[in-house]
């Protein structure tokens, strides 16, 4: 028998052959392989939510391994003395006890909870950048529908999550939920005790949080991203209009491996900083906070920052009571549940209201800078000021107390600040859009400033601008039409001068050699004329 | 029942043989009623005298132990102003001060917080204007003034025992953590008022703190939380102090205020300049 040479070189082709000859994977994977990205930075916001996704799904799996979401009445006896003897819950034991006994548990409590805050930070931030860039627009209106949803759905496994170690802060965090059910008109009680399967707090609501926190909240997380990079693949990017890019193109890098590699280093920057995090700052010390009691309600009790602007909400609105029928409707109804309502249908249906308003229905692959679409910017930073007001009334006690500010003059700050900022907001955001714009304009028709003062007969000065297009018959610069994209506005754009030395923190070609008059450089820069000598002429 | 006030009338008898009643002289008359007024003020300031504090015993009264005749001339060079001569309060400026004790006084005065640099809505904490033994002398002036909670002796008041600090633990968080945080970083109040951080509270300012109820705090007497629940407190508030955060940089505990804050500053604005590194290689 003849013994075959194994051929190295072949082997990767050769089993990719195999495996195809199976499964007829070749053409759709070089399709996916073959997919554009564009590249631009803003593109990347959305991937530190994907990857601070799966940093939650592993620190979350580790921390499943020892959390015991169980409502059972011990006593305290584990390895911080401080707690010793003390009643509390099994499940606050076990949060305990993975903090302190479990090796390497606080590290990944910390962890998990941090890549839970940055993945809400990340998914508001990236839908920033799809707000004011209009790539929200036809055709994808249906991406943007699934990314405001991935926004609540997050939202409420952070809560359920809050919820879970049964500290009191959860505990306070619990009761303010149970408030805020029981104030919904006519069914109120029933949701509430359906919830808590009776009275606040009973003994269900930990561990039904528990099972919608592992297995449901993020089995929903992840059929909604699934969608949402499905539709991203089958509708292909976005991307910023430029030379050579058009409607109907992608210009960037394909998926590999330029792309590839970069994904992957940037998951693990995204890792390195949940870890570094994990590691330097310590989150949610529920040692402190103690096991959950009804009467223990600490000062500065927030939620997370993504859940602040809800509580900012509860603190400014005024104790404002309607009967009606027999039936009481407190306030907290307005600010935890009609508020809420309004903010998750409004982003849903605004590309529809935009595109109906318009008169627009056409499909969009080319991102709008915000400066071209002044209205939208400027309701997106209405809205943005909306927030941020709310989220600031949300932490008004820690900002009163540590800026010596009266807790009142916050709320009321706050109450005024909610209906001032954001109309205000609107305004300069609308006037800086012009002005930008006013600035593009501007440098179209009269050219580039130069740095050249010239000075006038009359004494006059004026500086010279480099004209952008080619010169007519009488010696002025043809008319360029204003077309939403990037304008040149220095000389080295221009390759009048040399451009900027490239790095991000040093450089990474060598500087160019300084420009002497008396010798051509490589810039054309005309050397500066021959002066003669000024002279009292006797 | 009723009562007539007045002198009551003798009822004229006619048959009776008492001799015709001659009416006195109209200067007798003027002198039996100068008699008798004399008598009645003698008696009334006489009973007085007799029964009111302070008037004829006013040589009686203990003189000022040596510490609190340096305590009455410091009280009478500051304090006064407000609280007014004899620590009796002057209206809309300082309260009484009887029965505030010494306790109080060593709060207020060995914590700057006496004498105030303003009226305001309360009184801050700042680098005190006397030291703590010349707060301890005005306060035994108010003390032997008045009378009103003293402190124990002694610097180190807490609980050391890990049974006692746990139990302080759960005092702690039912009682002080509403207004004073988990974290002992303090809490705002209504209207400018606060909860200051314990964070640099000693033992004795906590427990006189607690005795008193300074500012705008309850008051803890013994009765509310007996001296060695107060003890056991104040070891769990100086234990959390001395312990170090396990998890890393505590941001001064302030919870979820202070992480949100942290996941911008830190760790989006590290993963924004990461996006712009990766986008511009290419």
């Amino acid at each position: 028998m003849k013994r075959r040479k194994l051929d190295l070189a072949a082997l990767p082709a050769k089993s990719a052959e195999e495996v195809d000859a199976r499964l007829t994977v070749a053409t759709p994977l070089r399709r996916l392989l073959n997919k554009v990205f564009p590249d631009h930075w803003s593109f990347l916001l959305g991937e530190i939510a994907l990857y601070s996704f799966i940093v939650l799904l592993l620190s979350g799996t580790y921390l499943a391994l020892f959390f015991d979401p169980s409502m059972e009445e011990v006593v305290y006896d584990g390895a911080y003395s401080p707690l010793r003897g003390i009643g509390m819950s099994r499940a606050f034991e076990s949060a305990l006890e993975l903090s302190f006994e479990v090796r390497g548990g606080l590290f990944m409590r910390q962890m998990h909870h941090w890549a839970a805050l940055l993945f809400m930070a990340a998914i508001v931030v990236h839908m920033f950048r799809v707000f004011f860039t209009g790539a929200f627009r036809k055709p994808r209106e249906l991406n943007w529908i699934i990314g405001s949803l991935l926004f609540w759905i997050g939202f409420l496994a952070g809560f359920t999550g809050y919820g879970l170690p049964d500290d009191a802060l959860s505990g306070t965090g619990l009761r303010i939920a149970h408030a805020i059910m029981l104030s919904i008109p006519v069914i109120g009680s029933w949701v509430a005790s359906s919830f808590f399967g009776g009275e606040f707090p009973g003994t269900v609501i930990v561990p039904r949080m528990y099972i919608a926190h592992v297995l449901l909240i993020p089995g929903v997380l992840l059929g909604l991203i699934s969608a949402h990079m499905g539709l991203l693949v089958k509708q292909k990017h976005t991307q910023w209009p430029g030379p050579g890019r058009t409607n109907d193109n992608v210009v960037g890098v394909r998926m590999f491996p330029g792309f590839a590699a970069k994904a992957g280093g940037f998951f693990m920057i995204v890792f390195a900083v949940i870890a570094l995090m994990a590691g330097l700052f310590q989150i949610n010390p529920i040692w402190i906070f103690g096991p959950y009691q009804a009467a223990t309600v600490s000062s500065a009790s927030q939620p997370d920052w993504y859940v602040m602007f809800l509580d900012g909400s509860t603190r400014l609105m005024p104790p404002w009571e309607i009967r009606l029928f027999g039936y009481t409707l407190p306030p907290l109804f307005w600010p935890t549940v009609a508020l809420p309502g309004v903010l998750t249908m409004l982003p849903l249906l605004y590309p529809f209201i935009e595109a109906r308003f318009l008169k627009d229905n056409q499909a969009h692959h080319l991102l709008q800078r915000p400066r071209d679409v002044p209205t939208r910017t400027a309701l997106g930073a209405m809205a943005v000021a909306f927030w941020a007001v709310l989220t600031l009334s949300g932490g008004n006690d820690v900002i009163a107390e540590q800026f010596h500010i009266s807790l009142n003059a916050m709320t009321w700050a706050g109450r005024i600040g909610l209906i001032v900022v954001p109309p205000l907001a609107y305004y300069i955001a609308y006037r800086v859009c012009l002005a930008l714009q006013q600035h593009d304009r501007e440098v179209l028709a009269h050219g580039v400033e130069t740095g050249i003062i010239k000075r006038l007969p009359d004494g006059g000065f004026v500086e010279i601008h480099q004209p952008l297009a080619p010169l007519d018959a009488h010696g002025h610069p043809e008319p360029l039409e204003y077309l939403g994209a990037p304008v040149p506005k220095k000389m080295n754009r221009l390759g009048a001068l040399l451009p900027t030395v490239r790095g991000f923190f040093y450089p990474i070609e060598k500087p160019a050699p300084p420009v002497r008059l008396d010798q051509p450089s490589e810039a054309p820069v005309s050397p500066a004329p021959a002066r003669s000598e000024i002279t009292t002429g006797s | 029942m009723s009562w007539k006030l007045g002198r009551r009338r003798r009822a004229v008898r006619p048959d009776d043989a008492v001799p015709a009643f001659t009416p006195p002289g109209r200067w007798r008359r003027r002198l039996e009623a100068t008699v008798r007024l004399i008598a009645a003020l003698t008696i009334v300031g006489g009973l007085y005298a007799a029964l009111a504090p302070g008037v004829s015993q006013a040589e009686d009264t203990p003189p000022l132990s040596a510490d609190a005749v340096q305590g009455k001339q410091l009280y009478e060079t500051t304090c006064i102003s407000c609280h007014g001569p004899n620590a009796q309060g002057v209206e809309n400026r300082g309260p009484s001060l009887i029965g505030a004790g010494s306790a109080a006084v060593e709060f207020q005065v060995g914590t700057g917080r006496m004498p105030m640099a303003r009226q305001e809505a309360q009184a801050q904490k700042k680098p005190p204007h006397y030291s703590w033994e010349q707060a301890a002398q005005i306060g035994a002036y108010i003390q032997e003034l008045g009378g009103g909670p003293t402190l124990p002796k002694g610097q180190k008041l807490r609980a050391t025992d890990e049974k006692a600090i746990s139990r302080g633990g759960e005092l702690y968080r039912i009682n002080c953590s509403a207004c004073h945080g988990f974290g002992l970083g303090g809490g705002a109040l209504s209207s400018g008022k606060y909860a200051p951080s314990l964070n640099d509270a000693s033992d004795r300012e906590i427990y006189a703190a607690m005795l008193t109820g300074p500012q705008n705090m309850p008051v803890f007497g013994d009765a509310q939380l007996t001296p060695e629940e107060k003890l056991a407190v104040i070891g769990y508030i100086q234990s959390l102090k001395a312990n170090k955060d396990p998890g890393g940089f505590g941001m001064k505990r302030f919870g979820p205020v202070s992480e949100g804050l942290m996941i911008f500053l830190v760790g989006m604005v590290a993963l924004v300049f990461a996006t712009l590194w990766i986008a511009g290689k290419s």
